[in-house]
């Protein structure tokens, strides 16, 4: 891991070790370093430095709802602002417990995108007709019900993102 | 007890607003801050949200609960039990608010 300007730059070990933390975060530094032919001490000192250099920002669990039966739905609202109030509106945003994650987008508007996770329909619109549309600079929102996940996972598959060994040189 | 008629009238704050959706989770931009201004918003609001919210009962919890008029929303109910859509609906409840409006609003003057 180098440091390039403001950015960090990864190496191609550093990737693999992500990718493999992704699909497992639960996997010993010996085991990571058995798949990809390492020293579990090498593996360990990689992973200490990406953590102080808050590259891994934290190790989390995904919880299946379904299998324990807990009754929820998700939702993506498109939320329309005023230009000025955007950034305002984004942070209030990230303050409320049913909300998962927000982007702001601009494509022929300026939008903020969010998920949602709500108990029932009746939960999530009241949501949002009591916190979300009175907050100043809401212009309209925009909702949609997720009916159907068909894959999750906290980032992309790292092999897009990661430079190859050939565009390295 | 009763509420009086200016209390019915005022401008409610922001929060408690009534605001003005077409499904769930769909809100138009349109919302009203008092019974005037409510009764303004049923003559131009989407017919979709009028039907959305009356059958939700949303309206006569709003005036009950937000307003403090239990007489309009017992009228309002009535409205919802006609079972009207599309314009006859947004007509009756024009007539039956901005008729509750102008009552409370001669309360009101003629209690000053």
């Amino acid at each position: 891991m180098k440091i390039k300007g403001q950015a960090l730059a990864l190496d191609d070990l550093d990737w693999r070790i992500l990718q493999l933390l992704q699909e497992d975060a639960k996997q010993t530094y010996t085991e990571i370093g058995q798949r990809l032919n390492l020293a579990h001490s090498t593996v360990y000192d990689r992973i200490q430095r990406m953590e102080q250099q808050r590259v891994i920002k934290k190790y989390g669990t995904l919880v299946d709802l379904e299998k324990v039966g807990v009754r929820h739905i998700t939702a993506i609202m498109t939320i329309f602002t005023e230009p000025k109030e955007s950034e305002e509106i984004a942070q209030r945003l990230t303050e409320f417990s049913e909300v998962s994650e927000v982007f702001t987008s601009f494509s022929e508007e300026l939008v903020i995108i969010a998920k949602v996770v709500a108990t029932d329909q009746a939960e999530l619109h009241s949501f949002i007709a009591h916190s979300i549309a009175p907050l100043p600079g809401v212009l309209r929102i925009r909702t949609s019900i997720v009916t159907k996940k068909y894959k999750e996972e906290t980032l992309p598959t790292v092999p897009n993102y990661a430079p190859s060994k050939s565009r390295e040189r | 007890m009763s509420v009086s008629p200016s209390r019915i009238l005022r401008n409610v704050l922001r929060e408690e607003a009534f605001y003005f959706f077409t499904s769930i989770g769909n809100y138009t931009g349109e919302s009203a801050s008092s019974l005037e201004e409510f009764m303004n918003k049923i003559k131009e609001i989407n017919i979709k949200s009028l039907e959305f919210h009356l059958y939700r009962e949303d309206f006569e919890k709003w005036i009950a609960q937000t307003l403090g008029d239990a007489k309009l929303a017992d009228e309002v109910r009535g409205v919802r039990n006609l079972k009207f859509v599309g314009n006859a609906l947004r007509d009756r409840l024009y007539n039956v608010v901005s008729k509750r409006a102008k009552e409370l609003k001669g309360g009101h003057s003629a209690s000053k």
